[in-house]
């Protein structure tokens, strides 16, 4: 938790490019940010900006035709980008582990939840009896009752089938979690008892999550640090508070105004116009000029760099070049 | 009283695949190398068959020179052991062999389309006694049914063609069946069941589209079943003989003994055209596979990128460390 310590997780310039029959989607690029140990950090954008990308990119469970095309990404020193295959395989779910967005595609539904939770521990050399008593504990730290475990995952509800997939997650204590639009598909009550539950499993055990949604009002209320991507880049870097009360980027304030807010007077909403670039062709100099209000000549010439505003406010637009 | 939906505008176009979407597959099949070869090939036998009095040099059953002449200047394709020119033999044959595989693979697979869409699309009783009957036929062994029934039937080219098809319908009525019963779930054919639609519209004109692709590949496929199972009928001697046919160019090049006589003019030709159309239509099945099933073609694309950069492993995702242009 001491910033001064090196970071869990350092991801430099990773670049991750999609080969199309039509030409090659930089769906990532050259894209750098840091998780400390115990820190949630968001990764907010609209779909297709390539935080999903990211995810998997991370544990290298991309399949082609996504090849990785540069970029470190140190893990408590170890670059995961230099792994070959049983190294990643070692370091998957023991190091790393992620929940997928959709509960129900990343349970298998002939097996019985018992066996899909022991399954990865006895993967990675955990004996059976122990693996049997864990299941139980897991169940118990997220909160459904440990007879459950003998279910099939159709016969569990949209919100147990979560928590039991963020069960799998915790099998095997890793230091990190990377949650990909873990509540997308749950209804609001639910969202909230998840992520109040994973605030709590947070505290309890210690671990760093890299969240990613496109809900920038549930990443303020849970992350420490937010990462907004907008068609592969990082816009802008900020403690959530920060963000949250002093966006700087003009993607980012469009993304705060696109949400209503309850307290307040009524306001009319303001979405961002057009539509995200095609990222074969991105266009030049900013991404997202053709779509920005407060473009300038410059803006469609020269790509913006990050500029430092504070500590650990970064921004890249043209807006603040001095 | 009634509530009368227009069921008009909920017609394939809103829910299924529209209609230019099925003519785009088509031309996608059709820009596919192996879609062109099997093309070519099946028209090129086609048009002998069409134009068979125009290219036989010589009545086929005639007799018109010595028997077992190699190929020669008179004889293209030299003579039988009766005496016969293998070539327009050949080119007469055509017509049979194609008339019959194509009756026998369009009558198998309208049989099939009924039998399993309906199978499918009513569950319960319907679904039980048609699936008992198509699990009895895929049971009974081919040949032996084939041979049992044209040995009792009266010989001609009907029989043949019905006892073809006889046999021939159960597979695909399987392969329709279980696509049926995926297709049936979706929100689309509620939305044509509530529209107020009558089931053979919605089995035929919602349903039917959408494995539109799959029909034609089964088509194909009972086509050659159907060359290749009325070859061997006739080469059993099962058929009427003295009917020209690649099947019974076979029987009576091995009534000669043409292998003993090395007469190889005699079976080699019949042979190559059966194992030819087969081959045309098996590229087009391919070719629509191909389209229906991007995977293919994307995997393709993909291991092609990845030797180009020296990538073994496709385990992991790769890591590319010189820069790709």
């Amino acid at each position: 938790m001491n910033p001064s310590n090196e970071p869990l997780l350092d991801v430099r310039d990773l670049s991750v490019r999609y080969l199309t029959a039509r030409g090659q989607v930089r769906a990532v690029d050259k894209v750098s940010f840091n998780v400390q140990p115990g820190e949630v950090v968001g990764l907010a954008g609209e779909s297709g900006s390539g935080k999903s990308t990211i995810a998997h990119a991370l544990l290298r469970i991309l399949h082609p035709p996504a090849v990785i095309t540069g970029g470190q990404a140190l893990f408590e020193g170890r670059d995961i980008m230099a792994m070959d295959d049983p190294e990643l395989e070692a370091f998957r779910w023991s190091k790393i582990s992620i929940v997928f967005q959709s509960a129900m595609n990343a349970l298998n539904p002939v097996m019985k939840i018992r066996d899909q939770i022991t399954d990865v521990m006895l993967h990675h050399g955990v004996d059976k009896s122990e693996a049997a008593q864990r299941a139980v504990d897991l169940f118990d730290l997220v909160g459904i009752e440990p007879a459950r475990l003998d279910a099939y995952p159709h016969q569990l509800s949209g919100g147990m089938r979560q928590r039991a997939v963020i069960a799998i997650a915790l099998a095997l204590k890793p230091p990190m979690l990377i949650m990909d639009e873990p509540t997308t598909a749950l209804d609001v009550v639910v969202q909230k008892d998840i992520l109040e539950q994973i605030t709590e499993l947070r505290k309890k055990l210690g671990f760093s999550i890299l969240f990613i949604t496109h809900d920038l009002s549930l990443l303020v209320e849970i992350s420490t640090h937010i990462s907004i991507m907008y068609a592969g880049d990082i816009v802008e870097k900020a403690p959530a508070r920060e963000l949250f009360e002093n966006p700087k980027h003009p993607y980012t304030l469009g993304l705060m105004n696109s949400f209503p807010s309850i307290s307040g007077a009524k306001q009319k909403l303001v979405g961002i116009p057009g539509s995200p670039p095609d990222l074969v062709a991105p266009p030049s100099g900013c991404k997202f000029h053709p779509r920005c209000a407060k473009a300038m000549p410059v803006c469609s010439q020269i790509a913006p760099v990050n500029r430092q505003l504070s500590a650990d406010h970064s921004v890249a637009c043209h807006l603040f070049d001095k | 009283m009634t509530v009368n939906i227009d069921c008009k505008s909920a017609s394939s176009s809103r829910f299924g695949k529209s209609v230019s979407a099925q003519w785009d597959f088509f031309r996608r099949v059709l820009n596919q190398p192996k879609a062109i070869i099997g093309l070519v090939i099946l028209v090129l036998f086609m048009l002998m068959a069409i134009f068979a009095p125009l290219l036989a040099p010589y009545d086929p059953s005639e007799y018109v020179g010595l028997a077992n002449q190699p190929p020669s200047a008179e004889h293209w394709l030299g003579t039988t052991g009766q005496g016969q020119d293998v070539f327009s033999q050949m080119i007469y044959g055509s017509r049979i062999s194609l008339f019959i595989g194509f009756t026998v693979g369009i009558m198998s697979t309208l049989i099939g389309l009924i039998v399993g869409m309906i199978a499918g699309y009513l569950p319960g009783v319907v679904d039980g006694v048609l699936n008992v009957f198509t699990n009895v036929f895929l049971l009974i062994p081919g040949l032996p049914l084939l041979i049992t029934l044209a040995s009792f039937l009266p010989q001609g080219m009907v029989t043949v063609i019905l006892v073809l098809s006889f046999t021939e319908w159960a597979w695909p009525a399987r392969v329709f069946r279980s696509q049926m019963l995926c297709l049936r779930e979706k929100d689309f054919v509620s939305a044509s069941v509530v529209s107020g639609e009558r089931m053979p519209r919605i089995v035929f004109a919602e349903i039917m589209p959408n494995m539109l692709s799959l029909v034609i590949s089964s088509l194909f496929g009972s086509v050659v079943y159907a060359i290749a199972s009325d070859a061997s009928l006739a080469f059993l001697g099962f058929e009427n003989v003295n009917i020209v046919s690649w099947g019974t160019m076979l029987y009576w090049a091995s009534n000669s003994s043409a292998l003993l006589q090395q007469a190889w003019w005699t079976f080699l030709p019949p042979g190559l055209c059966i194992a030819l159309v087969s081959f045309s239509t098996t590229m087009l099945i391919y070719a629509m596979d191909e389209v229906t099933n991007p995977r293919l073609r994307s995997e393709k694309e993909i291991t092609r990128v990845l030797n180009k950069y020296h990538i073994g492993s496709k385990r992991s995702t790769p890591v590319l460390h010189e820069p790709i242009e």
